[in-house]
């Protein structure tokens, strides 16, 4: 197709490859060459990736993506082991950087430079021409008018065409008889700055994802995360990414809150969550004096290097534990005694939207034999009718309504093998379950914070002894984004002007009874009939406010 | 940030208001229903054989037209009810945006009514479409009014989803003028010797020229593609505030860029040789039908972050 022609002109039939070409052996490389980068370039090659792009990029919101939900893609494979290994063959797990996304969109933009750049060229040229000379027969324009004038109006009338006409912003050429005036130059302009800055996105998060990174970390609050790779618990850097350029700041999570909606007249809405704040005290440098700030769902940390977002959050029992019994003290209260072979605060990830909260405990230090735990904390435990514990609100609406319970698994936890486990997750198989479940002992309850209890067979004992929430961060870096959004902003506005302005040729000729006025349109003109009939009656009806005022 | 004061913990839900709110929604669904069968009947009057059967037809179009704008202001202040019971912007889940998309269809229909007079004969898929969305509001998407989602608070809940909603209406304007198009060149349509077939044509003859539904349609899709081009940008700024990137192809974000490349392609198409008219018309149809997909199946059966019909 005929690259120099606006996208809006309605372009002629497609060059096609001359039909002998095909086979002859004269064409020769630089033949098909010409030809592949012919078709490559044409409108209708563009219109076709297009859609294929569109239909290329559908399979990603039907399978799980790595990029975006990487435990749908781990789900996946455990549910349907051998499918899932056909479609990571075909990529279908990283649609947006497979090979065939990858080559229909390079190819797109390898069209669209191919189509803009002499594109660019002529509209240069075009810009620095005169309009184009008057048409011969001026009844065959789409929009055209024959007025019948006296000979006085006749006489004057290319001059004051040509000046209403200058007056509208157009660009005139007087020739003889006829004016000839162009307009909307910006169509054509807007129209090349929303595909080259199509060409400065595409850039921009090139360049943007390889400087990039983006870690997480879990914090409970009072731990502090000190940014180098050491202090991520995931971390995804870019392709030229340089560890060096990792800035020496400090965060620490002062405090977490969450404000949930705990009016109980409004029945749907009890409960959910309002509001969710974390306070972190921050430092540029080990020695900077900190600073304390509020990060919440939409307003990010900002720092000169890094935005630090709040992306989950939950509860972290301080839980102990000791290879030795529990204390009994007067009135039937039992505390817990050191040495503990566990002492800290536990994550536990909320498992539904009221906080069913489910943590695990390995203890690969306890005597004599190591075990693990499988642990529910309830905020405001309940029943459901089959029985099992639940969570019906999620804070706590009494100090008496939360309840932990602990699930004691025995054996090897496989920690030593070398092998880096989950520390969400506890294998169970290969373990012997000692409470709760279908083991007849009943699971260890712990209410409210402060208690503490035995575990089953004599190992000793466990005590919930504070209360804290966690929260999780996301640090990203990513110097591109704003260069995007420059990009971005700029399509928008060379689209506005590409389909908004109207580009039109306008031409007025004398002729013998009177003049004609005729219009021609790039693309889709509502006004053109109008801008005709406008013109037409201007320049005879003016002449007549003259007369009379003479 | 929507205003919400700190401290408090609940927020002023008016659950009695937002049920006055869709008693205003059920009336104003009444009179789409009286409306649309008025324009049913205009339209079967109109293209009647009978030159005095002809003749009555307009007086109903003017009955018809004075029900539409009667049923969008109980429509309208439907949607300000819910908003004032909410104590926010009522497009915050799918049954509100819904009932806000469909009241904003239909401003837009009533504005472009004095201007563009093409568009007059389209009333009919109009208040067709807006009444069958709004069955399905009420009934299958209805929820009772909700806070806000702490992803949600941020002023550009009203800026993105408010454009996302403008755009939404434009293009659906558009389709209808699409799909009057693509029946007026359908072989089956103006051949077939069915008699259903001679009425559908009678019916058809009421509607502006292929031209003219042509250039319509294109008119409305510019309009629809900017302010989906703009929707997609105001998403990605927002996204890089709510969930720490611009683009992650989530599945909504998925959707809406396979929205904007499919109308790209519409654009491309009208100029391309082989592709305007027919092609480019299918080609906005079924960008419209993209996006009545986006928002129902992927809201309510893909996986991602846009998780906010408020339906369980």
């Amino acid at each position: 197709m005929d690259s120099s022609r606006p996208s809006d002109h309605v372009s002629n039939a497609p060059t096609e490859p001359n039909s002998s070409g095909v086979n002859s052996p004269e064409l020769g490389l630089v033949g098909w060459l010409r030809w592949i980068w012919r078709l490559l370039t044409s409108m209708r090659t563009a219109l076709i990736l297009l859609l294929l792009l569109a239909a290329a990029a559908i399979p990603g919101s039907v399978y799980p993506q790595r990029s975006a939900d990487p435990n749908g893609v781990t789900s996946y494979f455990q549910q349907n082991p051998e499918l899932a290994k056909v479609l990571d063959g075909l990529q279908l797990f990283d649609v947006y950087s497979s090979v065939w996304f990858s080559s229909i969109y390079i190819l797109l933009f390898v069209s669209l430079i191919g189509c803009v750049v002499p594109r660019a060229i002529v509209h240069a040229k075009a810009m620095a021409s005169t309009p184009p000379a008057t048409p011969k027969v001026m009844a065959r324009m789409p929009a055209y008018q024959l007025v019948d004038a006296k000979k006085s109006v006749r006489a004057a009338v290319v001059e004051r065409a040509a000046n209403l006409l200058k007056r509208e912003r157009y660009r005139v050429v007087v020739d003889g008889d006829s004016v000839s005036a162009e307009r909307g130059y910006l169509r054509e302009t807007g129209n090349l700055i929303f595909h080259l800055s199509l060409i400065g996105v595409l850039v921009a998060v090139g360049f943007g994802g390889a400087y990039s990174y983006s870690g997480q970390r879990l914090l409970v609050e009072g731990d502090t995360f000190v940014n180098n790779l050491a202090g991520y618990d995931s971390f995804s850097p870019g392709a030229f990414f340089n560890e060096n350029n990792l800035t020496p700041f400090s965060m620490k999570l002062d405090k977490f809150e969450i404000a949930f909606d705990n009016n109980v007249n409004h029945k749907a809405n009890a409960g959910t969550p309002i509001d969710f704040r974390a306070t972190v005290s921050t430092k540029s440098s080990p020695t900077a004096p900190a600073q304390t700030t509020l990060i919440r769902v939409n307003e990010p940390l900002e720092l000169p290097t890094a935005k630090v977002y709040l992306t989950g959050n939950g509860y972290a029992p301080v839980l102990a534990f000791s290879d030795k019994p529990c204390k009994n003290l007067n009135g039937g209260v039992r505390v817990i005694e050191g040495p503990f072979s566990y002492q800290g605060a536990v994550p536990y990830l909320p498992q539904d939207a009221n906080y069913t909260s489910l943590g695990v405990i390995k203890l690969p230090d306890a005597k004599p034999n190591q075990y693990g735990v499988l642990s529910f904390f309830y905020p405001t435990a309940g029943k459901l009718p089959t029985g099992a514990l639940t969570s019906v609100y999620p804070a706590a609406i009494s100090p008496q309504s939360s309840l932990l319970t602990l699930n004691v698994y025995a054996g090897d936890l496989g920690l030593d093998s070398g092998i880096p486990s989950n520390v969400f997750s506890l294998a169970t198989h290969g373990l012997k379950q000692l409470s709760g479940g279908k083991t007849g002992v009943k699971p260890i309850q712990l209410l409210v914070k402060g208690n503490a209890e035995n575990l089953p067979n004599n190992m000793g004992c466990v005590a919930f002894t504070d209360l804290k929430r966690f929260a999780s961060l996301d640090i990203d870096y990513n110097p591109g984004q704003g260069w995007v959004l420059l990009f971005a902003l700029l399509s928008l506005a060379g689209l506005v002007l590409s389909l908004l302005v109207p580009r039109r040729r306008v031409w007025v000729k004398r002729v013998d009874d009177g003049f004609e006025v005729a219009a021609l349109a790039r693309g889709d003109d509502p006004a053109l009939n109008r801008i005709v009939q406008e013109i037409a009656q201007e320049l005879s009806s003016k002449k007549k406010k003259k007369d009379k005022d003479d | 940030m929507i205003s919400m004061p700190r401290t408090q913990l609940t927020v002023a839900l008016n659950e009695d208001l937002s049920q006055v709110s869709l008693y205003f929604i059920y009336f104003a669904m009444a009179l789409y229903t009286v409306a649309f069968l008025a324009y049913v009947w205009h339209l079967s009057q109109a293209s009647s054989t009978l030159k005095a059967v002809r003749k009555g037809a307009s007086r109903i179009e003017r009955g018809a037209f004075i029900l539409l704008v009667f049923a969008s202001a109980f429509h309208g202040i439907g949607v300000i009810l819910r908003g004032v019971a909410a104590s926010r912007v009522p497009w915050a889940n799918m049954y509100e945006f819904s009932i806000t998309g469909t009241f904003l269809v239909v401003a837009i229909y009533l504005v472009s009514w004095f201007f563009v007079r093409d568009i007059r004969i389209l009333a009919v898929f109009l208040s067709g479409f807006v009444l069958l969305v709004l069955g399905i509001a009420t009934t299958v998407f209805y929820v009772e009014v909700k806070s806000l989602m702490p992803a949600l608070q941020s002023y550009w809940l009203v800026i993105h989803v408010t454009v996302a909603i403008l755009a939404t209406g434009f293009f659906n304007i558009a389709s209808a003028a699409s799909i009057a198009y693509l029946m007026k060149g359908s072989n089956l349509v103006q051949t077939s010797k069915l008699r259903g077939f001679a009425l559908t044509r009678r019916i058809l003859g009421l509607f502006p020229d292929m031209t003219k539904l042509e250039k319509l349609a294109y008119r409305f899709n510019i309009i629809g593609f900017i302010l989906w081009t703009f929707t997609l940008i105001a998403g990605a700024i927002w996204a890089e505030r709510a969930w720490h990137r611009y683009w992650g192809w989530d599945t909504k974000e998925v959707w809406t860029f396979i929205i904007w490349t499919i109308y790209a392609g519409y654009l491309h198409a009208n100029a391309t040789r082989g592709w305007s008219g027919k092609r480019s018309a299918w080609l906005a149809v079924i960008g419209f039908c993209a996006i009545i997909f986006n928002f129902t199946i992927v809201n309510l059966f893909f996986k991602g972050l846009h998780v906010y019909s408020g339906l369980k």
